[in-house]
């Protein structure tokens, strides 16, 4: 029988606020534990909440790049949530009236574009980090409190790809917002998976599964593609699906199925008699709304007429906020856009997934790239000398002149200095002769690459093709 | 196990609430609270015989809307004032029992 999946995410994002969401502490990563903390986010009672400004700003400029229709008024309410992780014994964050509904985000899979559509964005808090030990578990509240916004798709995705895509999708979107620095090793991103698989001749959806704490892409992907393929096995011999809780075991491969938490869904949520409710103007959505930076579409649109390049380079170099920034100042710098558009689709993109980096993260400066496509537009460098330049610089960093001086790839275009050699690969090639002066065009290209192999690489290919040819052809 | 749910606007289930307060009651007292909370309960009934036509429905009782402060940090507390009151400490870490998932 024919089976298909039903797939919702909900997917949580730490804001990049300068601050905590209820309280002054400093919203940063990597601090020694316990060191970003105070009476309010420690849950000390007594202590009050007061909602940081900039939290509902990116929450509402997210909805807007989403296509989410903004709430003018929201409220705050309390999750029940007995951890040692929320000191308070409850989370605040949105439960009947959440800032941002509904939405959208655009996804392509093996270019089929489709949309996945959100049901909501709410604001909460996020908690504390707890790391487990033999018999006991120790507790960091630095995190506590971090501005978290919630995504929910509607169960709208059918494949392991899709989601894949639409996390993508959704990064890409953040990072272009400024709203999250999207860092996954940081925790930025944290994602719950709801999934489901039904025959395909019904339309009335499975008993779901509920994946949480994802904590990479790569994960969910893999998760899902196993999730899906278990629901399957157990539909098809006849078992039923039990809604549970699973967790999936990334060295395993698996998922399996976590002691269920009794009641786990009843949080009575109850409103939070602490923070009052926020009422939004026409005036602050559209004050905010202006102060989107560019988006995607846009700035591609933007690119094709400001640097002339194809299509197919502004859509693979917009679709990374960091990338395009990357792309738009070694155009700008090396005055050639397509050399630079050339180079991050290939050598660039082929180094950094190789070496398993982003773009921010590479040690070739975009300095440094335009000066190496200067060096070539020069005929300093030959591209042979260009590519080992490029790996110089993408291992080590530095200057690229320097690196072609310490590395003698200088490009040799002076005719007299190269005769002798295009003289001797004449001499020692009697049967090439033969065969260009038969008219075959590939023994030009074999004499070229003996050209090439005594100079180790250095020889500019335009001196040495005339001449080549100036000499046979005598 | 598993207790279901079963409040209704005359009955608090004492058991129930208790367990998701994760507190622990013997039979006298949830025969105790059972009787206290009845009674709370059939006091709020009054409200119902409030005529509310026409009210909108509210979260808070005064009207104050946009509580915010700006985005500036403000200093938190020295580490070790934080942990004045861990029950146990190691490692900057407060120290709790094992939670079980
Ligand atoms: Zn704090």
């Amino acid at each position: 029988m024919e089976y298909v999946a039903t797939i919702g995410l909900e997917t949580h994002v730490q804001l990049k606020t300068a601050s905590k969401i209820w309280c002054g502490c400093a919203n940063v990563y990597g601090s020694r534990p316990n060191t970003d903390v105070c009476p309010v986010c420690l849950g000390y009672p007594g202590s009050l909440p007061v909602l940081n400004r900039e939290a509902v700003k990116l929450t509402v400029m997210t909805g807007l790049m989403l296509g989410c229709e903004i709430s003018r008024y929201s409220k705050w309410d309390r999750k029940s949530y007995f951890y040692p992780d929320m000191p308070k014994n409850y989370q605040i964050s949105q439960y009947d009236m959440p800032l941002c509904l509904g939405g959208q985000v655009e996804i392509d899979v093996d270019g089929a574009k489709r949309a996945v559509r959100l049901t909501r964005i709410h604001l909460e808090e996020d908690v504390g980090k707890s790391t487990h030990f033999e018999r006991s578990s120790g507790v960091d509240f630095n995190r506590a409190g971090t501005p978290l916004m919630e995504i929910v798709t509607e169960p709208d995705m059918s494949s392991a790809e899709e989601a894949f895509a639409y996390l993508q999708a959704l990064k890409r979107i953040l990072l272009y917002g400024g709203v999250s620095d999207c860092n996954l090793e940081q925790g930025n991103m944290r994602c719950d998976i709801n999934v489901s698989v039904r025959p395909a001749d019904t339309d009335k959806l499975g008993t779901k599964a509920e994946i949480k704490n994802m904590n990479t892409f790569k994960g969910v992907f893999r998760a899902l593609k196993y999730e899906i393929e278990r629901q399957k096995k157990v539909l098809s011999e006849g078992g039923e699906i039990r809604q549970e809780t699973r967790r999936w075991d990334d060295d395993a491969g698996v998922t399996s199925a976590m002691r269920s938490k009794e009641y786990a869904h009843d949080y009575r949520y109850f409103p939070d008699p602490d923070l009052m409710p926020v009422v939004l103007t026409e005036e602050q959505i559209h004050s905010w709304e202006e102060s989107l930076p560019e988006l995607p579409a846009a700035r591609r649109a933007r690119i094709l007429s400001e640097y002339g390049i194809p299509e197919y380079d502004a859509g693979v170099i917009v679709a990374d906020k960091a990338v395009a920034d990357y792309y738009e100042t070694v155009a700008r710098l090396s005055g050639n856009a397509k050399a630079a558009s050339n180079w991050i689709m290939t050598e660039m993109m082929r180094a950094l997934s190789e070496a398993g980096i982003e773009i921010t993260s590479t040690k070739i400066s975009p300095d440094a790239l335009a000066d190496l496509i200067k060096l070539i537009d020069g005929n300093a460098i030959n591209m042979t000398g260009a590519k080992e330049v490029f790996n110089v610089l993408f291992s080590e960093g530095g200057d690229p002149k320097k690196i072609v001086e310490e590395r003698g790839l200088a490009q040799v275009s002076d005719s007299s200095e190269l005769e002798s050699v295009v003289r001797r690969v004449i001499d020692e090639n009697p049967k090439s002769v033969e065969d260009y002066k038969a008219g075959k065009k590939v023994a030009l290209q074999f004499m070229m690459g003996q050209v090439m192999r005594i100079t180790k690489g250095k020889a500019n290919p335009q001196v040495v093709v005339p001449l080549l040819k100036q000499i046979l052809d005598a | 196990m598993n207790a279901k749910y079963s409040e209704s606007a005359e009955h608090i289930d004492v058991r129930y609430v208790a367990h998701l307060a994760r507190l622990h009651l013997d039979d006298a007292e949830v025969e105790q609270f059972q009787g206290q909370l009845d009674d709370i309960l059939d006091y709020i009934k009054k409200l119902q015989e409030l005529d509310v036509e026409g009210i909108e429905p509210t979260a808070h009782a005064i009207p104050i809307e946009n509580v915010l402060r700006e985005d500036v940090t403000r200093p938190s507390l020295e580490h070790e004032k934080a942990m004045k009151n861990a029950p146990a400490e190691r490692n900057r870490e407060f120290i709790v029992p094992k939670i079980l998932e």
